[in-house]
């Protein structure tokens, strides 16, 4: 069943050329949008007109658009993902929206994620947390140990999948009033530490990769619980007091 | 590492929550203290004559009690300006109501209510009481307390003021119960609802409590 109504909006984008100089909002107007296209499409849109007026399109990053990538990062009318629970941009649709509405669309904003271009920001200070220890060394020399082989409790194995859900997509420090990355870190701390494989290095782990997350400039939890409610993933707040729990074991230990 | 543990973003959350925690606590005995005073002159100079003049209070309860606020406010400005560093350029529109408590992203406004709360209390009770003890050197007189609190009380501008700063308070502790339990890790499935119950309780019926203490005696003074 499709709406029969298309959507008359006006967008407010955050355009910059590159890393260097400094972007502003920009107001476009975008009509007869169907109600049932995603945002991503509505965004489509919107930059072949821009290319049909001679204008620089839109810079956004996307891959999947099926919600398992998390690339699409757009703060839309001030929420990572725009208004709806659990779902990433791509997976948001345009019957969210009112007709004659003003859609606001700006980049995730955090110093450690600076922007490269328009809506595109860089993301790598995640992977060089994930370097500082979001691993486990397994011996690959031939004889590695079947891995269900070592009993794991249905708890601790349910709450370790929850938690590799994390898709890494950084709502979580979009959200944030503090950009604090803390959601995303103790998601990966707590799926490697609540195994047996990753209980090895845990100690190091959880250190490095605080140290890791501080030094890349994002700020502290003030456990507003910001980050959880815009989760595309629906990651818990439980991870950050089990993070905290081992932070502060291994200070000690 | 243990160098790195208070040094680290985790580690000041758990000096700050610890220094939250030990406020908490404070705050329940003065307020079992103050609430005496609407139940019985008697007991009321008593408690306070004892926690006036025994040295242990004095010497070394009190300076203990003022490191504690000082390091909890001076940690607080330390992590809001780190905090407010980590994001340089703010969203054009932002909808924090639709994620978040306005309490847990106010922690610093209703914290530096608190603080100025603090300083006119300081000016108010406690200066003319070390100027008593220790400066003009009167001599004690175990029964002054209770006349003290209720000439105190008497002024309606005062009352206002006090009564004002604990709706900060209860917004402060609203968030901050809880929040203090999540810093420092200690989080399960059974017990978190529980601590949230009681941080609740704790953040409303305390301050309605010294409120209702104010009231009183001002009541009592028309
Ligand atoms: C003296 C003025 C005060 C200031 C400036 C202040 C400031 C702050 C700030 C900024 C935070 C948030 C920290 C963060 O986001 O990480 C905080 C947390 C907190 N404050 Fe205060 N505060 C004050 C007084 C008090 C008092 C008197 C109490 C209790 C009786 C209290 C209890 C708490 C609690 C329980 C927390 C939560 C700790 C946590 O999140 O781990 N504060 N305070
Ligand atoms: S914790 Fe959630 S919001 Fe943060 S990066 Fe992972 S999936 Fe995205
Ligand atoms: S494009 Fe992959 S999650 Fe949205």
């Amino acid at each position: 069943m499709s709406a029969t109504e298309g959507l008359n909006l006006t967008l407010k984008v955050w355009r910059q050329k590159n890393d260097k100089e400094q972007g502003k909002m920009e107001t476009y107007q975008v009509s007869d949008i169907s109600p049932d296209s995603s945002f991503l499409e509505m965004m489509d849109i919107l930059n072949e007109q821009l290319i049909a007026e001679d204008n620089e399109p839109v810079a956004f990053d996307h891959d999947c658009r099926e919600g398992i990538c998390g690339s699409c990062s757009m703060y839309i009318n001030g929420e990572a993902h725009g208004p709806g629970r659990e779902i990433t941009t791509c997976q948001l649709h345009m019957r969210e929206f009112k007709d004659g509405e003003t859609i606001f669309i700006e980049p995730w904003r955090a110093k450690a994620f600076p922007v490269i271009k328009d809506l595109v920001v860089d993301r790598s200070a995640f992977d060089r947390v994930m370097n500082a220890g979001g691993f486990i060394s397994v011996n690959t020399s031939g004889n590695t140990q079947d891995a269900n082989a070592i009993p794991i409790d249905k708890h601790d194995a349910d709450k370790a999948f929850d938690a590799a859900t994390c898709i890494g997509c950084g709502a979580c420090v979009a959200s944030c009033k503090n950009a604090s990355a803390m959601l995303f870190v103790s998601a990966k701390v707590s799926q490697l530490s609540l195994l047996p494989q990753g209980k090895v290095e845990a100690k190091e782990r959880v250190q490095n990769m605080v140290k890791q997350m501080d030094e890349e400039g994002f700020g502290n939890c003030s456990n507003t619980g910001a980050c959880e409610v815009e989760c595309p993933k629906g990651i818990s707040l439980e991870n950050i007091a089990r993070m905290n729990r081992e932070y502060l074991k291994s200070g000690i230990s | 590492m243990s160098k790195q543990l208070f040094s680290g973003s985790i580690g000041r959350k758990f000096a700050m929550a610890l220094s939250a925690l030990f406020l908490i606590i404070f705050l329940l005995q003065h307020f079992t203290i103050n609430f005496t005073s609407v139940l019985s002159e008697e007991t009321f100079n008593e408690l306070s004559h004892f926690m006036g003049t025994n040295p242990i209070i004095q010497f070394v309860m009190q300076p203990i009690l003022m490191f504690g606020v000082a390091f909890h406010f001076i940690m607080g400005f330390i992590l809001e300006i780190k905090n407010r560093n980590s994001r340089a350029i703010k969203y054009a529109k932002n909808n924090g109501a639709a994620n978040s408590s306005w309490m847990s992203r106010n922690m610093i406004w209703s914290g530096l209510f608190i603080l100025f709360f603090l300083g006119f209390h300081f000016y108010d009770f406690w200066i003319p009481e070390m100027n008593y003890k220790y400066i003009e050197m009167k001599p004690e007189d175990p029964n002054r307390y209770y006349d003290e609190v209720v000439h105190m009380f008497a002024s309606p501008g005062r009352v206002i003021v006090y009564c004002l700063s604990f709706v900060f308070l209860a917004l402060h502790l609203m968030h901050g119960f809880q929040s203090a339990f999540q810093s420092m890790g200690a989080r399960h499935d059974k017990y978190t609802p529980a601590i949230q119950k009681i941080g609740r309780a704790y953040a409303i019926l305390i301050p309605v409590g010294f409120i209702f203490i104010a009231v009183f005696h001002y009541v009592n003074s028309l």
